[in-house]
């Protein structure tokens, strides 16, 4: 860890240095740059502070998982409840993205492209899963859907299981997630208008033809964008599917899920194996986020 | 195509944008809507695209009722505004959209697709363009892309919404004299919505002034500049001084005074006069004229403006007349003031 620490810091050494050298080659003394020291201690504090919260986090996670070698790992990660927290985690991600792709995109089309009373208020609902804790989200459905719940005997008669299966976890997951196309997709749609919209009509488009050939591909970013966001939350979601999941181990148990019991039962290597796919899951949507964003900022531009 | 509005109305909850309008365009003519913002003239051109409904009123083309066919089938080539240019397709994409979109029984094969495309640069002269997209382009390519788009369809009626309004005024110019050349060329019925006065004379056939949801005038340009039908005309269109007067039997008075004008029959009570200032000559004091003091000379162009107080009921107003170079006043100098042509329109 602290070779870590230290190959991080060397690493931004040259850079600084590069820009030093580079600036005494132009003017003597830059108007706007802070006195060595200041700026020394402002990179140090920045570099120490995200070494200690991500970084080191980061490493322990990776650390751990391989402690006691890449069979325990292998062995952790091929059991028959892990690979099947790992299928259930992906389903259910799968359901929730599609379902919000939808949702996101009527609702964002609904607030950018109509008028109409209330719109005000449905943009501040579409924000409730984020103020709301997932805790009580997951409360609300087992409400809703439980046993004892308000549809519970209608479901019960009819075979249906929604709590402690996965409609229940795909539910739970969906709700949490629902903010993130929405969020993007809206301000992006409003500030496009309906010119285009009109202009593909007034052509001799369809509804669909307008949708698919001028109205998706203008967001299509930006929906890619809210994807991925979606996605990340969906798969890491602990709150909500933990309250509706009930914890059946090589049933009803999701990735975070499988990785609490284990981590309860003092099998860490096997806790952090799992969790080091999830860590690594991060990490790709971290660089395809910034990768979308550069494509975004060059569609708005 | 003809077309033909019946007392067409329109209101956007309190606000009136039509009020009962009826309008008749000749089959192949350049018909110009000019009005200030908010006089519905925008409204009335979205109706006649079917981009907009009205509450009440008919819209025919031909003879064939209009407001039962949706926008995409009644024919129409829009040119918006801001253009509303695709912008994830380049230009050749662009001008092909409306011919790729057609139901598939309808729709020609790419190889004619391709050829209309190029001819359609070519009359719109960005040939070299076809591979660019619309943020790569100036205001006046991307007018000439969105003008080549609307044709692309052949439309029945070409329609425009305030086409030069986002150009600089040397490419606004320019653009404006191809657009009449391409009209002489093409004939397809055209209507063009703008607040430019000079675009609206100078491009088309006939003028139709609107003012708040109203037609205010009809004309060819030279008789809406010459022969303004009501003050708001009069106002709006060319220069114009207007000043309150007094009908009192046969005469006009300003201030209690005679000024020795022809009351053109409008009724006893309130009037106001209206002038150019080009039609003003500074004269003689006399008994039954208008006259005033002299409060500025300034130089405009070829001739120098004068600027005139005047009294009048209950104040004085300033009276700008446009005088030949050498023949200005001098300042503080009372002079008299000759309408050659003025109108008098009731209050």
């Amino acid at each position: 860890m602290s070779i870590a620490t230290e190959a991080d810091v060397t690493d931004f050494v040259p850079e600084t240095t590069a820009t030093t050298v580079h600036v005494a080659t132009g003017t003597p003394r830059p108007v706007r740059t802070e006195p060595a020291p200041v700026r020394w201690a402002i990179i140090g504090i920045a570099l120490a502070f995200l070494s200690i919260f991500i970084v080191l986090p980061l490493v322990t996670v990776f650390q751990q998982a391989f402690a006691r070698g890449w069979d325990v790992y292998a062995a952790a990660i091929t059991d028959p409840d892990a690979l099947h927290a790992i299928k259930l985690t992906l389903t259910a991600a799968v359901i929730a993205v599609v379902l919000n792709v939808v949702f996101g995109l009527v609702m964002a089309w609904a607030v950018a492209k109509f008028e109409f009373k209330g719109k005000s208020f449905l943009i501040t609902l579409i924000d409730l899963p984020f103020s709301v804790s997932p805790v009580v989200a997951g409360l609300i459905f087992v409400l809703l859907f439980g046993a004892q719940g308000f549809f519970g005997s209608w479901f019960i008669d009819h075979d249906i299981k929604i709590i402690f299966a996965l409609p229940g976890i795909v539910l739970a997951t969906v709700f949490v997630t629902f903010p993130f196309v929405a969020r993007e997709l809206i301000p992006l749609m409003q500030e496009q208008g309906t010119a285009e919209e009109e202009a593909a009509i007034s052509l001799g488009a369809s509804g669909w033809s307008t949708f698919f050939r001028v109205t998706l591909p203008n967001v299509k970013w930006a929906l890619l964008y809210g994807v991925l966001l979606c996605n990340a939350r969906a798969m890491g979601e602990f709150g909500a599917v933990s309250v509706v999941s009930g914890h059946v181990r090589g049933e009803t148990n999701t990735m975070p899920l499988h990785i609490e019991i284990l981590y309860n039962e003092y099998q860490f290597s096997a806790s952090f194996a799992v969790a080091s796919l999830l860590a690594f899951l991060a990490l790709v949507t971290l660089v395809l986020k910034t990768v979308l964003e550069n494509r975004l900022s060059e569609t708005r531009r | 195509m003809n077309i033909d509005v019946q007392s067409v109305t329109k209101n956007f909850g309190s606000f009136k944008a039509l009020n009962d309008v009826s309008l008749k365009i000749q089959s192949g003519e350049l018909l110009a809507l000019l009005g200030p913002s908010g006089s519905g003239k925008t409204t009335l051109l979205r109706i006649i695209a079917g981009l907009e409904w009205p509450d009440s009123g008919a819209v025919r083309f031909d003879g064939q009722d209009a407001l039962s066919l949706s926008v995409k089938e009644r024919d129409v080539g829009f040119v918006f505004q801001h253009y509303a240019l695709f912008r994830h397709m380049n230009v050749f994409d662009n001008i092909a959209f409306g011919l790729r979109v057609r139901p598939r029984r309808e729709r020609k094969p790419e190889s004619f697709i391709k050829n209309k495309v190029e001819q359609l640069l070519e009359l719109v002269q960005i040939g070299s363009l076809a591979d660019r997209y619309p943020s790569q382009l100036s205001g006046g390519q991307r007018q000439r892309v969105a003008l080549a788009r609307a044709l692309a369809i052949e439309p029945r009626v070409l329609l425009l919404d305030e086409p030069f309004g986002a150009l600089d005024a040397k490419v606004r110019k320019d653009l404006r004299r191809w657009l009449r050349n391409l009209h002489n060329e093409l004939h397809v019925t055209s209507i063009l919505v703008t607040h430019d006065q000079e675009e609206a004379l100078e491009v088309s056939d006939r003028v139709v002034v609107m003012g708040n949801g109203k037609i205010e005038q009809v004309g060819s340009p030279s008789e809406v500049y010459d022969n303004p039908a009501s003050a708001f005309v009069h106002d709006f269109i060319g220069e114009s001084v207007a000043l309150p007067i007094k009908v009192d039997g046969s005469l006009v008075r300003i201030g209690g005074r005679n000024i020795g004008l022809d009351t053109q029959g409008v009724a006893q009570g309130d009037a106001r006069l209206f002038v150019r200032p080009h039609d003003i000559e500074i004269g003689q004091l006399g008994d039954n004229a208008l006259e005033g003091e002299v409060l500025a000379v300034r130089r405009f162009g070829p001739t120098h403006r004068v600027d005139v107080s005047v009294p009048i009921d209950g104040g004085k107003a300033t009276i700008e007349a446009a005088v030949p170079a050498g023949h200005e006043p001098k300042i503080g100098e009372r002079v008299g003031l000759i309408p050659e042509r003025y109108r008098v329109f009731a209050a």
